[in-house]
């Protein structure tokens, strides 16, 4: 019993770094109906960021906060520039220029910072630790919790929040109420900028730190944000966390560490087939 | 009176089809203007040329004196044009109250926002009502209320209405338009209509324009256009 409440715990610690990639995740697709592959590079390449900034000597919060500032502004930039020209491309183009932007990012972080794994630090006190977790798996969940608070409240109740909502359900009524649709779309691609540094850093402490770390994460996050519902952002939260959850418990009773994987890609495969909208979901009808 | 808004020699072309041809018409300031026209005449392709949405055009399109046909959609309406599309473009997954705080989220004065709300919901009570309630789960009728007070929450000096009566009720339709009278006559909003119901927008039109596959073909004050025999036969059926 002792075992299962800490594998099902841990289970939901890691949850809440996939529901944060997959919240990511949602938030472009919903605006724009694209996957963007690169979330988690953009994530790692923060992460690198935090690190070198600690190894400087900035105090961590500070860092982490840079980071995430960092975390913002590529994503933007990334939009205006990259993403912006392939507004009206055909579907397997955009596909083709986020994969390219997966490997650019992740072979700049290569060629800067090497291939070596290395450790990060985490921010939390150990003796926050319990007796089912880590002093970092319990500051992890807080921080996600936190973070997926802060983003609710956002779009709730801002106005910003508001225009950026109606920007993504309706970009040709928007326009019409004068809302910057581009600019809308741009905010969208920061947001989850820093969400996925959010994820990553949190992550690092965990993985260790490489170019490649994020790889098994966004296929975690992908299958939460599938699990969840590809247009609901708080069903990929949820997604993310039933997604940890299982992901652990499938390791530690069913197919063993090195299978773990695998288990997103079964997940991902077993909602396409049965429920393609996801558990929270909703099918659009489009009339032709 | 003068000109709000003056389209001069508009041509439109969706993609390489041509539309609207060498069209020219003048809105007046504080009146009622209406094109009428049989389905594909032009009449919807002219308003979204006017806010310049998904159209190629050239020609000129001047509102108070200014050229705004090269400028992007939410400059225009900023400007001060609000505009009801066909198909009405509610945020349907938003509540009534959010879709009104959308219309005036181009604007910064706080309390006359606040007092355009109140106004709002006097034109349309049942939209005070349905307040909190997503904008999909309204009816047709109440759809097209909303659309229309959204709009006005922009403060708009012209409003434009793409078929405001489609697919409603006649009592739904005759309420509608007379809150559109009382708009243009209490808030001095110039309206731009285009209609099929045409016994109806001539009825409320103060000027008429006649649309035939992209051209003007007549046009003249709404009393003595529907005088016109021709016109009576075409568009009143006697």
């Amino acid at each position: 019993m002792e075992a299962f409440l800490h594998q099902f715990l841990s289970g939901l610690a890691n949850g809440g770094i996939y529901a944060s990639i997959g919240l990511a995740l949602v938030m472009i697709y919903q605006a724009t109906h694209h996957i963007n592959f690169a979330q988690g590079e953009q994530g790692m390449f923060s992460a690198y960021i935090a690190l070198i900034l600690i190894q400087a000597g900035v105090p961590y919060w500070a860092a982490f906060l840079l980071a995430l500032t960092f975390g913002f502004v590529s994503g933007v930039a990334i939009e205006r520039i990259i993403i912006r020209p392939f507004e009206q491309a055909p579907v397997l183009s955009v596909v083709v220029v986020f994969l390219g932007l997966l490997f650019i990012i992740n072979s700049l972080a290569g060629w800067l910072f090497t291939y070596n794994v290395q450790a990060f630090p985490s921010p939390f006190p150990a003796g926050l630790g319990g007796r089912y977790l880590s002093a970092h798996e319990i500051g992890m969940v807080g921080v996600t919790l936190l973070m997926l608070l802060v983003i609710y409240l956002f779009f709730r109740f801002t106005p910003l929040g508001l225009a950026m909502r109606a920007a993504a359900q309706n970009p040709d009524a928007s326009r019409l109420v004068g809302i910057r649709v581009g600019w809308m779309l741009a905010l969208g691609w920061g947001l989850a900028g820093a969400v996925g540094a959010i994820a990553a850093i949190m992550a690092a402490p965990i993985v260790y730190i490489e170019p490649n770390m994020m790889g098994g994460i966004l296929l975690y996050g992908f299958a939460a944000a599938l699990l969840g519902g590809i247009n609901n952002p708080w069903g990929a939260a949820a997604g993310g966390l039933i997604v940890g959850v299982i992901e652990n418990l499938a390791g530690a009773y069913v197919v063993g560490t090195e299978l773990k994987l695998s288990v997103a890609l079964v997940i991902i495969i077993v909602v396409l087939v049965t429920r393609p909208a996801g558990l929270f979901g909703y099918t659009t009808m489009t009339r032709v | 009176m003068t000109a709000l808004l003056e389209v001069r020699e508009l041509s439109v072309a969706y993609g390489h089809i041509p539309v609207i041809h060498n069209l020219s018409l003048l809105v007046a300031q504080g009146g009622i203007t209406t094109l009428l026209g049989a389905n594909g005449a032009g009449k919807t392709t002219l308003l979204r040329a006017i806010c310049n949405m998904k159209v190629r055009n050239s020609g000129a399109i001047l509102f108070e004196g200014r050229r705004i046909e090269t400028w992007a959609t939410e400059d225009i309406v900023r400007l001060g044009i609000g505009h009801v599309p066909d198909g009405r473009g509610t945020f349907v997954h938003l509540t009534v109250e959010e879709n009104l705080i959308l219309g005036a989220h181009t604007r910064r004065d706080r309390t006359a926002v606040a007092q355009d709300f109140e106004r709002a919901y006097t034109y349309f009570p049942r939209l005070k009502e349905r307040a909190r309630q997503q904008a999909g789960t309204l009816s047709g009728g109440e759809q097209q209320m909303l659309a229309i007070a959204r709009a006005l929450m922009l403060r708009p000096k012209l409003l434009l209405l793409d078929e405001p009566s489609f697919g409603l009720a006649p009592l739904i339709v005759q309420e509608i338009f007379r809150i559109l009278r009382r708009i243009n006559e209490e808030e001095n909003v110039s309206l731009l209509l285009v209609e099929q119901n045409a016994s109806l927008a001539l009825a409320l039109a103060t000027h008429v324009y006649l649309l035939e596959t992209g051209r003007v073909v007549m046009d003249g004050p709404a009393s003595i256009v529907s005088d016109n025999a021709a016109v009576r036969r075409a568009y009143l059926g006697y």
